[in-house]
């Protein structure tokens, strides 16, 4: 039983770990494609580079060096010192200032099987360049009744220029009367335009899930973008309140077109097929409904 | 609609050019800055006030910060020799400053707040008083928050104490600069959000396809992953495009056609100053030779050419030897190629000459940014990577790289530190190189090779030590800095008053930053460590690693930056605190 029950976590662990290899790799590979890994760094004698040493010059036909400059320094007075030094801060920039951003992925109307329901999924963040306290949310509203939706708090601290450790709660309003989580995970972006989001959960009832998020922008034009995305739920056991089986329980995968009027405001048309697998599929059998559904979507990419 | 900023500008030029040409100067901001050397200060004493003007650059009204209520300020004229007074009154709401760039005088004179003073508080005012003992074309500009990109910034000239060499009939200044009718605040949290806001020339699907028709799949292939890979665009010139900019000539957009105004076969005097915040311009006249003989106002052997990069915050005087025809552009297209900057000098107001078409957009290469070279990069064939020719760097082919032969040595701080996206391989001075985009292009084209100081190196010494500063950032979370710490992370550079240092810098990332020293000068030194040119800014494109000598000749606190203004306040700064 535990076994079979783990198995899907031990999975999503045994992705992490991957992941958080495949960041090993990828900073490895940068450096050894830019020739680094060749040589051992810390085996270099620096000094035999010429890099950090002074040079020579006067044994190079350069002329001679003098002692003195051929202007004489000014002697100091008094007053010079005065002007030089008056008692002061220090000069400030904005490079400790506090930032934000939010960007609404999706908030879209999804269209299937004579019923339409509201989606949305959008990301917030505010903090500095290394620490960054972030806010995701996502959920479904059909008939004004909402079916899912939940908010997470995560802190985000950069582990490399690439990659981002998160780590903090979920709250999930609906299903049923909700749950909470512990979530933890990274994300990051693992090539040019490819987001990644891989975050591991832990319910307050020792329910585990894993959550995999990831989006590819590509640029038919600088403003029309398709952007392929996919979403997929594991879970870590059943919980038959909420129709969750255990193992990968469902899936959206979501092509999106959208034109970007400015940047922070794109119209979008696309699709996206959504899944469900596993005892939730059974479950949804059961109801006489589709484990597979493909939604025509509409709606507005958003940043702010 | 942002659509096609450079067809826009170039389509309005020409219908306002033509409509108004009778009308005068009327889009201009406050003051007539389009009148040449109308708005002009001369003397030893002056009175300065910094407030709002209301202006209207594009269309729409907007407020712009001024100098004397004047978009650029006033072109302040001195003399060499002359102890010059300037009462600086603030009208702001919030403290301001004027930092005379490029100009040797006292700490407490700067105009950094913090460092040489504590700034100037709203209502208040501030008395400097320094005395000259250098001429040539400067400028001057708000070193507080992101004022000079709201348009506090001007032109200085100083006449000499003793005649130059060079004859002539007119005397201009040119000073280009960037506008947006976004604040510059908008301007600075957008690169926060999403640094590449303002790039929308970005390579596509169809370029993609295009590639591949040219260079076959694996090349293809093998190019876009190296790009991948680095999570990089190599399209990114410029953070900050004519999506939002405007290029502005003495304040005048490119359809407000500044005019200067000449004689046949008289000889003109061009003072050329890049005041903007973030965009290099790729100057030149159409039809006529610069024969450039300064840089950055210090005088320069005479050269010749057709064209002329000047990077942020430099400054190249220029003579041009009109020929017969009425009218001459006097175009700068922004490195980006997303927009230009035009006046024209004509024989009468009105007249205008052809306006080129920007260049075609050049794209970054590996080998751009110090990757090329090395056999490292395996599969990848540079020789297909265009944009590139090798044979224009011969100036390099003699120098002897045995010293620096190997890879580039990075700082500990580098290791391992998520605000450093990107370390440079195999950086070499390029000092000949005209840089991206100007690479054969058919015209002749200044490079820093070719500038030769007129004097010889006023210090006379060698340096008696070196300090190797890397140029650090992260495009994607737009954080800059040196060696990978940013300014309020940092100490200070500690100098001793009458020391002789070498400083290189070796640029990490991949854009260009022009970096200005300031209360000291740059001597830049060529391949062999000599001394080549006295600058106050040196431009450091990406891939390359260039060398000044310094003399520690004036006690402070000093400031010491990249001139893009958001890579400055981004924390791509230092103090350098000269201390006896």
């Amino acid at each position: 039983m535990n076994e079979v029950f783990n198995r899907p976590l031990l999975g999503s662990l045994a992705l992490l770990a991957l992941l958080a290899s495949e960041e090993a790799r990828a900073q490895a590979m940068d450096h050894g494609a830019m020739g680094h890994g060749s040589m051992n760094p810390s085996g270099m004698d620096h000094s035999a580079m010429g890099h950090g040493q002074v040079m020579d010059h006067s044994a190079m036909g350069h002329g001679p060096a003098t002692q003195a400059p051929r202007i004489p320094l000014r002697p100091i007075t008094e007053a010079d010192r005065q002007a030089a030094f008056p008692p002061l801060p220090g000069h400030q920039v904005h490079d400790r200032q506090v930032n934000w951003a939010v960007i609404v992925e999706q908030l879209e109307y999804q269209n299937f099987e004579d019923t339409s329901v509201l989606n949305w999924n959008a990301n917030a963040w505010i903090g500095g360049d290394i620490d960054r306290l972030w806010l995701r949310t996502e959920g479904e509203r059909e008939e004004g009744i909402t079916h899912k939706a939940e908010l997470q708090a995560l802190w985000g601290h950069a582990i490399s220029p690439w990659w981002e450790l998160v780590g903090g709660v979920r709250q999930d309003f609906k299903p049923a009367s909700g749950q909470a989580w512990a979530a933890f995970g990274i994300q990051g972006t693992p090539l040019y335009g490819l987001e990644l989001e891989a975050t591991a959960y832990v319910g307050e009832r020792q329910q585990t899930a894993l959550r995999l998020e990831s989006s590819y922008a590509i640029l038919l034009t600088n403003r029309w973008i398709l952007e392929p995305s996919l979403e997929a739920n594991f879970f870590g056991r059943n919980d038959a309140s909420r129709d969750q089986g255990s193992g990968l329980a469902d899936s959206e995968i979501g092509l999106r077109l959208r034109y970007e009027i400015t940047r922070g405001f794109a119209p979008y048309l696309g699709v996206s097929f959504n899944r469900s697998y596993g005892n939730a599929a059974e479950q949804l059998r059961d109801d006489d409904g589709d484990i597979g559904q493909t939604r025509l979507v509409a709606g507005v990419r958003l940043r702010f | 609609m942002l659509r096609n900023p450079t067809r826009r500008t170039f389509v309005k030029g020409f219908a306002a050019g033509s409509a108004l040409a009778g009308l005068g100067l009327w889009r201009l901001p406050a003051f007539a800055a389009g009148a040449p050397l109308g708005n002009e200060l001369s003397g030893r004493d002056f009175e300065l006030f910094i407030g709002q003007t209301p202006v209207n650059i594009t269309g729409k009204p907007r407020t712009a910060l001024t100098i004397n209520n004047s978009l650029p300020g006033p072109v302040l004229r001195w003399r060499e020799g002359d102890t010059v007074t300037l009462r600086v009154r603030n009208r702001l709401a919030e403290p301001t400053s004027l930092h005379w760039h490029g100009i040797i005088l006292p700490a407490n004179m700067d105009g950094v707040p913090g460092l040489s003073f504590a700034g100037i508080e709203p209502g208040g005012d501030y008395l400097y008083r320094f005395t000259l003992e250098q001429n040539g074309t400067y400028w001057y500009h708000s070193h507080s928050g992101l004022q000079e990109q709201a348009g506090v910034y001007g032109a200085i000239v100083i006449e000499p104490k003793t005649p130059e060499p060079h004859r002539y009939q007119r005397d201009y200044v040119l000073l280009l600069s960037d506008w947006s009718d976004q604040s510059p605040e908008a301007l600075m949290a957008t690169l926060k959000k999403q640094s590449d806001a303002f790039n929308y020339h970005k390579r596509t699907v169809g370029d993609f396809i295009d590639d591949v028709a040219e260079q076959g799949w694996s090349k293809t292939l093998a190019e876009r992953k190296t790009w991948a890979e680095m999570r990089m665009s190599p399209t990114d010139l410029a953070d900050i495009s004519a999506a939002t900019y405007t290029y502005l000539l003495n304040g005048q957009p490119p359809d407000g056609n500044f005019t200067c105004l000449f004689q046949p076969g008289e000889t003109v005097r061009l003072r050329l100053i890049n005041g903007s915040a973030m965009s290099y311009f790729d100057f030149r006249i159409p039809g006529l030779k610069l024969t450039v003989i300064a840089a950055d106002g210090q005088p320069v052997q005479p050269v010749s050419v057709d064209e002329l990069r000047i990077a942020v915050a430099e400054t190249y005087d220029v003579l041009v030897h009109t020929g017969d025809l009425p009218a001459y552009t006097l175009y700068a297209q922004s490195m980006d190629r997303t927009g230009f900057a035009r006046g024209t000098l004509a024989r009468s107001a009105g007249l205008s000459a052809p306006v080129p078409a920007p260049d075609p957009r050049p794209i970054l290469t590996m080998a751009d940014m110090g990757h090329g070279g090395m056999d490292a990069m395996g599969g990848m064939d540079h020789s297909q990577m265009g944009g590139m020719d090798h044979s224009q760097m011969a100036g390099m082919e003699g120098m002897d790289h045995s010293a620096m032969t190997g890879m580039q040595t990075h700082p500990a701080s580098e290791t391992g530190n998520p605000l450093v996206d990107m370390q440079t391989m195999s950086p070499r001075p390029n000092l000949a190189d005209p840089g991206i985009g100007l690479r054969n292009n058919g015209r002749r084209v200044l490079t820093y090779a070719d500038l030769r100081s007129t004097f010889a190196d006023p210090d006379g010494r060698e340096p008696s030590r070196e300090i190797e500063l890397h140029l650090t950032g992260h495009m994607e979370r737009f954080a800059w800095s040196f060696n990978g710490i940013k300014f309020s992370d940092a100490q200070p550079l500690r100098l001793t008053y009458g020391e002789r240092l070498r400083i290189t810098l070796v640029n990490d990332t991949m854009m260009a930053h022009p970096i200005h020293l300031h209360g000291l000068w740059s001597d830049l030194e060529d391949e062999q460590g000599r001394f080549l040119v006295r600058k106050h800014t040196v431009d450091i494109p990406p891939g390359s690693r260039r060398s000044y000598r310094v003399s520690a000749d004036a006690l402070g606190r000093w400031a010491y930056h990249c001139h893009l203004l958001y890579h400055m306040e981004m924390g791509m700064f230092r103090e350098v605190r000269v201390d006896e």
